[in-house]
């Protein structure tokens, strides 16, 4: 693994599942008794929040307590960074402090590959979200969970068919998660309105449909996108009740749904929009587990970082 | 290199120390064997099973990584992680035995006790080897050994069994000149 993780393209194949496998004997380490590890004593790692954010953050700060790394908590509102400071000094000012990690969230797509390659600091660089480009550790977390629920937890995701529906344009979870499902074999198809989707959505590699109702009970695994009003300046749907009629996950679209299948959701969920209270809280849901595996996984992530000497 | 322990050998060995085991631990009550992955793993679960095969009854088994343990971390590469199976009616109050397939500097040792205390605490901890090397960093000794080897630090020992390896074996690599001191 390289220094960083900014993108799921920074990965192989065989990297993504040394992260899920590591997440999985982390997973049994940690099952009996022990809530704290001693392996990353004396690092420090700083959660530089540039965007809001309530899991994520509580994640990696969960998943650094728990190795014994030291956590700082940067976050944009209440610091220098509103009152204009570069995201160079910022830097600058974690280097003299000694981060071994920092963990960036932010609005702008790119802005913690900026930081990875700058040099400004030395430390690793994961990218916790940025704008509408890529959410690397939540494709990773959501990898595990389908691995761990579907297949025994062992392997690739080959033969699973994965629906992503909603918000893709501006989901930088989609985006990841696109990349890494493929990356572990598996099928994916989008479900959007077509103002939803990128413009070049042909050459992704994957299905496109525009109706949910028609293939619905082929999918292993239905992956709910929050609607991210915040992103959108223009309207995208004529109302949400009509982009719910089409698109959202409710009670009738839940009773078609094979057996086994998953509803995942990367929250915040907009509950009655993209998916109804009944569906989120269904048996087929696994979105509290999302958010336990996301620990383990993120735990993973920063061991394999920054645990050994960076070569 | 040279082999120094051939499949026969390693099978009497181990069949030594599972009746050295219960002779100290008086039976196989109370008594958990716990691996160190990889090779400790496969050798922890054929000395239970002829523990099993002594006592008529089955022996508590499990597994211990104590990568996440090690003092040695910041000096290399990511290791990788291995599975830590601890049985379900846990250690406290019971008879460890650690079984590694070689015993060097003792820093494995010294982590897997780390490792344990966070499991709970048992009445005692114990340890047994396929093979003890010398040159131990630290104060650990080893109480069940299959075979005492000394040897150099320029050589490499490497213990092969047949469920990972496809063949049992012990053997030597390297030369023994340039090591003594």
């Amino acid at each position: 693994m390289s220094q960083h993780l900014l993108s799921i393209s920074d990965l192989t194949k065989l990297s993504a599942l040394h992260i899920l496998d590591t997440a999985a004997n982390l997973a049994k380490a940690t099952e009996t008794m022990i809530k704290k590890l001693p392996t990353l004593r004396g690092r420090t790692i700083v959660n530089l929040f540039f965007e809001d954010s309530t899991r994520t953050r509580i994640s990696f700060e969960a998943a650094a307590k728990r190795l014994s790394a030291d956590v700082i908590n940067f976050s944009a509102k209440g610091s220098s960074l509103s009152k204009g400071e570069s995201l160079k000094d910022t830097a600058i000012t974690l280097q003299a402090m000694g981060a071994d990690g920092v963990v960036i969230r932010h609005p702008a797509s790119g802005a913690p590959k900026r930081l990875a390659d700058q040099k400004w600091m030395s430390g690793s660089v994961i990218n916790a979200g940025d704008g509408t480009h890529e959410h690397p550790t939540q494709a990773l977390l959501d990898a595990f969970t389908i691995r761990e629920r579907l297949l025994g937890g062992e392997g690739d995701l080959r033969g699973m068919r994965i629906a992503i529906v909603g918000d893709i344009l501006h989901s930088r979870v989609a985006r990841s998660n696109i990349l890494l499902l493929k990356m572990l074999g598996a099928d994916v198809t989008l479900i959007a309105p077509a103002t939803l989707l990128p413009v070049n959505i042909n050459n992704w590699g994957v299905d496109v449909s525009f109706d949910f109702d028609k293939e619905i009970s082929s999918f292993d695994v239905v992956m709910m996108l929050r609607v991210q009003r915040e992103r959108m300046v223009e309207s995208f749907f004529p109302s949400e009740r009509e982009y719910a009629r089409n698109y959202g996950l409710n009670s009738e679209r839940l009773s078609k749904l094979k057996e086994k299948a998953l509803v995942m959701h990367p929250g915040p969920m907009n509950r009655g929009l993209e998916i109804s209270a009944d569906a989120a809280d269904s048996i087929h849901s696994v979105i509290p587990e999302q958010v336990k595996n996301g620990v383990l996984v993120r735990m993973a992530v920063l061991y394999l970082l920054l645990s050994g000497e960076q070569l | 290199m040279s082999t120094i322990m051939s499949e026969s050998d390693i099978t009497r060995a181990l069949r030594r120390i599972a009746h050295e085991i219960l002779e100290r631990n008086n039976g196989a009550k109370s008594l958990v064997l716990l691996g160190i992955p990889t090779r400790g793993a496969t050798l922890a679960r054929r000395l239970a099973n002829l523990i099993g095969d002594l006592e008529g009854e089955a022996c508590s088994l499990g597994t211990l990584d104590t990568t996440l343990y090690r003092d040695d971390l910041r000096l290399q590469s990511p290791r990788s992680l291995l599975p830590t199976e601890i049985p379900k009616e846990g250690i406290t109050d019971r008879n460890i035995v650690l079984v590694d397939d070689v015993l060097y500097s003792g820093r494995t040792i010294r982590a897997a006790l780390d490792a344990l205390s966070e499991f709970g605490r048992p009445k005692t901890v114990q340890l047994a080897v396929l093979v003890d090397r010398g040159h131990r960093e630290l104060p650990i000794r080893a109480d069940f050994v299959g075979k005492n080897l000394p040897t150099s630090r320029n050589e490499r020992v490497m213990v092969k069994v047949v469920e990972i390896d496809g063949v049992d074996d012990v053997s030597i690599e390297g030369s023994k000149i340039e090591g003594n001191k």
